[in-house]
């Protein structure tokens, strides 16, 4: 009896660990960020130099706040939804340009299209290692108190969008497009 | 005929010395030169050898070419040169990128099966072996004696 039942059982947890091992994604690290507020960050806007975005700029929304860069495929490959998502007014869509050259960044929007209500220059990738990012694209979703709902990490896309984000954001509003915290 | 040996000519012994005795350090791939206190700067070391760069996961930032790692360096060279200790370097980074960026998991609830596994194992085994030596002895020694 013995036997039997230890070979097959050592068999059976091997397979159960093996079975959820390999069908982990090792490239997904989620944030420790969610749930949790987002990182004070204040940085001189792309367009304007001498004007700062931060945390109160995002205040009293419910925004999006996604990391990019000209050199980022990934960021290439998202930006026309993006687009579309701003045109469609559901959602104002804050940039974070990641170690990017700043005339670079600007030809892109200009070239693309600019669904940001504002970026934000990251120069040197400090505010970055705040938020925790280590892959462009990213794409944090945040609450009008500026808790972090929702982290993606790689191009966003229609069926991601409908998948991830939507059943967050109607939890926090309700409706499309999120209506403002009142007295903003 | 006999070989004259020729010498070796002084400039280039000087520059072998030179080569010689440059600093390991020389050969890191930050610009910045090493913390004076080697005390501190071999921290430094010894702490970025044990941080998983994110962006090519299997490397430490301090084998990592990635501008991440090179960012995570400056910040941890700036923070340890303000004088923020090992935990305090550990903690801004896990609550960042979170446990995963430890190559050398700290001990905590979720981490005691790792920790405590090998340990496990090796009691379990010598607990197995000690059963089957007790069989084995119980049993009379007339097998050893057949071919």
């Amino acid at each position: 009896m013995w036997r039997f039942l230890v070979p097959v059982s050592i068999f059976a947890v091997l397979a159960a660990f093996f079975y959820r091992g390999l069908s982990l994604d090792p490239g997904y690290v989620p944030s420790p960020l969610l749930g949790k507020p987002a990182p004070e960050f204040e940085l001189p806007r792309l367009k304007d130099p001498a004007a700062m975005l931060g945390n109160r700029d995002l205040d009293g929304q419910v925004a999006l706040l996604n990391v990019w860069a000209t050199w980022c495929v990934g960021c290439r490959q998202e930006h026309g939804f993006l687009v579309d998502l701003a045109e469609s007014g559901a959602i104002p869509i804050y940039g974070l340009n990641w170690k990017d050259d700043r005339q670079t960044a600007l030809n892109w929007l200009t070239d693309l299209g600019d669904p940001y209500v504002a970026s934000a220059f990251d120069e040197l990738g400090e505010v970055a290692i705040d938020w925790g990012v280590y892959g462009a694209p990213e794409t944090f979703l945040l609450a009008r108190d500026g808790t972090v709902l929702h982290k993606h990490i790689a191009p966003l896309d229609e069926a991601i969008w409908a998948r991830d984000f939507l059943p967050k954001i109607a939890e926090q509003c309700g409706s499309l497009p999120c209506p403002l915290e009142a007295g903003e | 005929m006999m070989r004259k040996v020729t010498h070796v000519p002084g400039r280039i012994l000087m520059l072998v010395a030179a080569w010689a005795l440059l600093p390991a350090t020389a050969w890191a791939i930050d610009p910045e030169p090493p913390f004076e206190d080697p005390q501190l700067e071999a921290q430094y070391q010894a702490l970025i050898n044990e941080v998983r760069c994110l962006v090519c996961q299997n490397q430490t930032i301090a084998d990592s070419n990635a501008p991440l790692a090179a960012d995570l360096r400056r910040e941890i060279r700036e923070m340890m040169g303000e004088g923020a200790s090992r935990s305090e370097v550990v903690e801004f980074l896990v609550a960042r990128y979170g446990e995963f960026v430890l190559y050398r998991p700290r001990f905590q609830p979720s981490t005691w099966a790792l920790w405590g596994g090998p340990a496990f194992f090796v009691i379990l085994g010598m607990v197995v072996f000690a059963r089957i030596l007790r069989v084995r002895m119980a049993q009379p020694l007339e097998g050893e004696e057949s071919p």
